[in-house]
C-alpha cells in the first residue's frame, strides 16, 4: 500500500544522510557540484542522467522539498521558487508569450492580480477576469488566444469556493490547462487534481511553513494534461533551440511542463529558492497534518463564538457590533454546500468578519488586540488579524472597497494555534473598543 | 521520428531532437523496448546517453501505446515480429536490444527467431515464464485504474516509495502512475495477458548460448514483480549470460536507479 498523508509529510523525498547517517535533512549550501570527469559533467548537461549542476537550477535540499509537495499533492513533480509570486510567473511564462491571454477568477490575492493585471499587460499577456461562481463567464472569456484558466480554491476576500471540477471541465473541453492557488487549503484538506486541476501552486511562506520565518513558493504538475494533443503549446510540443532542441513532450510524456519551466523559466529568470528556505519549509510540512487540524478546529470556535455575537442585542461588551461573519463552513456563505462536498476536513482558517462601525471600529478592534499579530500575512501558527481598509486598501473609497468585495469594517483573520479560548478572549476586547466607537456614534 | 508499419503510423525517439539526428550505417544500433502499459519514456535518461555516444538509438512506442497509432499487438510473437519490420524498414543489419520486463520477452522472442541479427541482448526485470496473477489480469480487464495502482505499488521498492529521485523533483510514484493512465484503454488487459501467455522452449534458451551473442540479464534486488530468483533462473537457463542485480532498486529499476542501470548498459555494451 501507498504510504499515507503524515508519512509522506515527514519522509516523502529524503533518506537518511548516506555520508554520515545524519536523520535530519542536510542544507546544501552549495553553488554548484563536481563533475567526476568531463563525460559526467557533459551527461548531465544532456539530461543523460540525473543529478546536479547549479543550485539556480536544482539543489538537493530543494530537490527533497519538490518531491515532498509533489507526493503529497500526488502530482509528477514539482518545482520550488523564490516565492509564490515567483510560482505564478514561472507556469505563466512557461505556457505563453506576448499575445497570450489568461481567463482568471476575480477573486485573487491582491498580488496575483496586480501581475495579471497590470505588470503582464506590459509585456503582451492579458487577462479577462470572471465571477469565479460564473461558469459560462468562464467559457465566454476564453479566446483563441488564451493559454490558461486560473482561480484560488478559496478565492479573496470572500473565500469563494472554487468549483474545481466545473471549471476544469470548461478548460478541458477547450484543450486549456486549469492552475489553481491552493496556498490556503494545502494538500491536507484537499487535493485539486483529484478534481481536475492540471497545475497548482502554493505560496509555502503560509501554511507550508506555518512558522512565518521563510518566503518560498512551489508549482506542482499533475502530469494529466496532454500538451501536444491540446496543440495550443508549441513551447512544449516542438523543439526548442535554447536546450539542445529538446522537444520536451517528447522526452517526457507526462513531465514536459516541468522539464520546460526548470530548464527555461528557472534557468533564464532565475527566482531559485535558497536550500536554507527549502531546510526551513519542510520542518513546517513534517507537521502540516497535525496543524491543520488545529486551525481548523480553533477557526471552528471562533467562527462560532463570532456568529453567536452576530446574534446579541447592541451593549458596550461589542455585542452586534458583529455584522457578517464569512467563512464556506458557515450556511450563510454561498458556497457552503460546495464547500462540504469538496472540503469536508475544512475550509482552512483565514476569513473575514464585518463590523457595523466602519474604519474607525476596524482601527480600534485591531489596535485592542493583544494575542493576534496585525500584520500583512496569513498561514502562521500565530494568529494574525489586519483591517484592510486602514492598510492594504486605505487609499480606496468606501465605493472602491466595495466593489473589491471589502466593507469599511472588514477585517481579516488567520486563525493559528493558540489555545482558542485566549483567541476568543483577544477578539472580545477587540469587539469592546469596536463598539465604543459605534457607541460613540449612535449616541 | 515518425515510421508507417502495417500502415500505421508508429513514434520512435531517438535520443535526442529529431532535427538533430539521423541513421548513420557507421554507427552501432541499440534499441529500448519498453514494457506493459508504459511508452518510450521510461527509457529517457540511458537512451539519451547512447545517442549522444555513438549509437543510433532507437525507442519505439509499441503499437497502440504512447504515441502509435494501431491496436495493441496480442501476443509476445507478434509484437517480436512487429520489432523485425521496423528493424527492415530502418535497413539495419544488427542490433543491440535491450528489455524491460514486457519488453524483455519481446527481445528475447526476437533474438530466438533472428539471432544472427542480434549482437547483445539486455534483459531487464525479466522473467521466463512471466505469469501475471488472475487477480491483476481481472483488474486489468474490469478495474484498470485498481490494476495501475497495483502495478505501481508493486514496481517500486520501498525505498522508492519513500522517493529521493536521482532527477530533481520529480516524484517517480506520480510520474509512473500518470504514465500508465495516460495509455488507451484495454492496452494494460491485453500486455499483461500477452506476458502471462508467453512460453518459451528451454532448448531453445539453451542453444542461445551456441551463438555468437552476449546476454546480460539485469534485476533490481527488491523486484516484487520479476524476483531476483526469476532473473537468475533465467541467467541460468541462458548458458554465458551475465547477471547484474541492482541494489534496493524495485522492477521500475530504470526510474529507481537511472545512473547504475546506464553504468552497467555502458559497461556490456562496450
Amino acid at each position: 500500500m501507498p504510504f499515507k498523508f503524515d508519512t509522506l509529510s515527514l519522509h516523502a523525498g529524503q533518506t537518511p544522510d548516506q555520508d554520515f547517517g545524519a536523520r535530519a535533512l542536510p542544507i546544501y549550501l552549495t553553488t554548484s557540484y563536481v563533475f567526476k570527469d568531463s563525460d559526467h559533467a557533459a551527461s548531465l548537461f544532456n539530461m543523460e542522467r540525473g543529478g546536479h549542476v547549479y543550485s539556480r537550477i536544482s539543489n538537493p535540499t530543494t530537490a527533497v522539498l519538490e518531491e515532498r509537495v509533489a507526493a503529497l499533492e500526488g502530482g509528477v513533480g514539482a518545482i520550488a521558487v523564490a516565492s509564490g509570486q515567483a510560482a505564478l510567473h514561472l507556469v505563466i511564462s512557461t505556457l505563453m508569450g506576448a499575445g497570450g491571454h489568461i481567463v482568471a477568477s476575480r477573486s485573487l490575492y491582491g498580488g496575483s492580480h496586480n501581475l495579471l493585471a497590470y505588470t503582464l499587460p506590459r509585456f503582451g499577456i492579458t487577462t479577462t477576469f470572471v465571477d469565479p461562481r460564473d461558469h459560462s463567464a468562464w467559457a465566454n472569456a476564453i479566446k483563441p488566444e488564451t493559454r490558461l484558466l486560473f482561480g484560488e480554491v478559496l478565492g479573496n476576500p470572500g473565500l469563494d469556493v472554487l468549483d474545481i471540477q466545473k471549471v476544469s471541465e470548461i478548460a478541458h473541453a477547450n484543450h486549456l490547462p486549469l492552475l489553481v492557488d491552493a496556498t490556503f487549503t494545502t494538500p491536507y484538506l484537499l487535493k485539486p487534481f483529484d478534481f481536475g486541476a492540471d497545475l497548482i501552486f502554493h505560496s509555502a511562506t503560509k501554511f507550508l511553513s506555518g512558522h512565518g520565518t521563510v518566503v518560498g513558493g512551489i508549482v506542482v504538475d499533475s502530469g494529466q494534461f496532454d500538451w501536444r494533443a491540446s496543440s495550443k503549446f508549441p513551447e512544449l510540443s516542438e523543439e526548442y533551440a535554447g536546450f539542445h532542441g529538446m522537444n520536451f513532450s517528447d522526452e517526457s510524456t507526462v513531465a514536459a511542463f516541468l522539464l520546460r519551466a526548470r530548464r527555461e523559466g528557472l534557468r533564464d529568470f532565475g527566482a531559485c529558492l535558497s536550500p536554507m528556505s527549502s531546510f526551513q519549509i519542510l520542518q513546517g510540512i513534517e507537521t502540516l497534518g497535525l496543524r491543520m487540524q488545529r486551525h481548523v478546529e480553533n477557526t471552528r470556535q471562533v467562527l462560532a463564538f463570532l456568529s453567536e455575537k452576530m446574534t446579541e442585542p447592541a451593549s458596550s461588551s461589542g455585542g452586534s457590533e458583529v455584522e457578517s461573519v464569512i467563512h464556506p463552513e458557515l450556511s450563510t456563505h454561498p458556497d457552503h454546500e460546495l464547500a462540504t462536498r469538496m472540503l469536508p476536513k475544512g475550509c482552512s482558517s483565514v476569513f473575514t468578519f464585518n463590523l457595523r462601525g466602519g474604519r474607525a471600529a476596524g482601527k480600534r478592534f485591531i489596535e485592542a488586540l493583544n494575542v493576534f499579530s496585525h500584520l500583512a500575512n496569513v498561514g502562521d501558527a500565530k494568529s494574525l488579524v489586519i483591517h484592510p481598509a486602514s492598510t492594504t486598501h486605505y487609499r480606496m473609497s468606501d465605493e472602491d472597497l466595495a466593489l473589491s468585495g471589502i466593507h469599511p469594517g472588514t477585517i481579516r483573520l488567520s486563525i493559528g494555534l493558540e489555545d482558542p479560548k485566549d483567541l476568543i478572549d483577544d477578539i472580545k476586547k477587540g469587539l469592546s473598543a469596536a463598539a465604543s466607537v459605534t457607541m460613540t456614534t449612535r449616541a | 521520428m515518425k515510421i508507417t508499419i502495417d500502415n500505421h503510423s508508429s513514434y520512435v525517439y531517438r535520443g535526442k531532437a529529431d532535427s538533430h539526428v539521423e541513421v548513420s550505417k557507421a554507427l552501432p544500433n541499440i534499441f529500448f523496448i519498453h514494457g506493459a502499459q508504459q511508452d518510450h519514456s521510461c527509457w529517457a535518461l540511458q537512451s539519451r546517453w547512447f545517442a549522444h555516444h555513438g549509437y543510433n538509438v532507437f525507442v519505439p512506442d509499441l503499437p497502440g501505446h504512447g504515441m502509435s497509432a494501431g491496436d495493441p499487438l496480442e501476443s509476445i510473437e507478434e509484437l517480436a515480429k512487429w520489432i523485425k519490420k521496423l528493424i527492415d524498414q530502418l535497413d539495419l543489419k544488427d542490433v543491440t536490444l535491450v528489455g524491460h520486463s514486457m519488453g524483455s520477452l519481446i527481445a528475447l522472442e526476437f533474438t530466438l527467431q533472428n539471432t544472427s541479427k542480434v549482437a547483445k541482448l539486455i534483459l531487464i526485470g525479466s522473467a521466463l515464464p512471466m505469469p501475471v496473477s488472475d487477480v491483476l489480469l481481472d483488474a486489468a480487464q474490469n478495474n484498470e485504474p485498481k490494476a495501475i495502482s497495483m502495478v505501481n505499488n508493486f514496481s517500486h521498492s520501498s525505498q522508492a516509495q519513500i522517493g529521493r529521485n536521482t532527477v530533481p523533483g520529480m516524484w517517480m510514484m506520480g510520474v509512473n502512475q500518470r504514465l500508465m493512465e495516460r495509455q488507451k484503454k484495454g492496452v494494460f488487459f491485453n500486455d499483461l495477458t500477452a506476458c502471462n501467455n508467453y512460453k518459451v522452449d528451454s532448448n531453445m534458451l539453451s542453444d542461445l548460448s551456441d551463438q555468437s551473442l552476449t546476454v546480460l540479464v539485469m534485476s533490481g534486488s527488491e523486484d516484487k514483480m520479476t524476483s531476483p530468483k526469476s532473473a537468475r533462473k533465467l541467467s541460468e537457463q541462458i548458458l554465458g549470460s551475465r547477471l547484474t542485480l541492482i541494489n534496493g532498486a524495485g522492477h521500475a529499476l530504470m526510474a529507481e536507479a537511472p545512473n547504475e542501470v546506464l553504468d552497467c548498459l555502458i559497461g556490456f555494451t562496450k
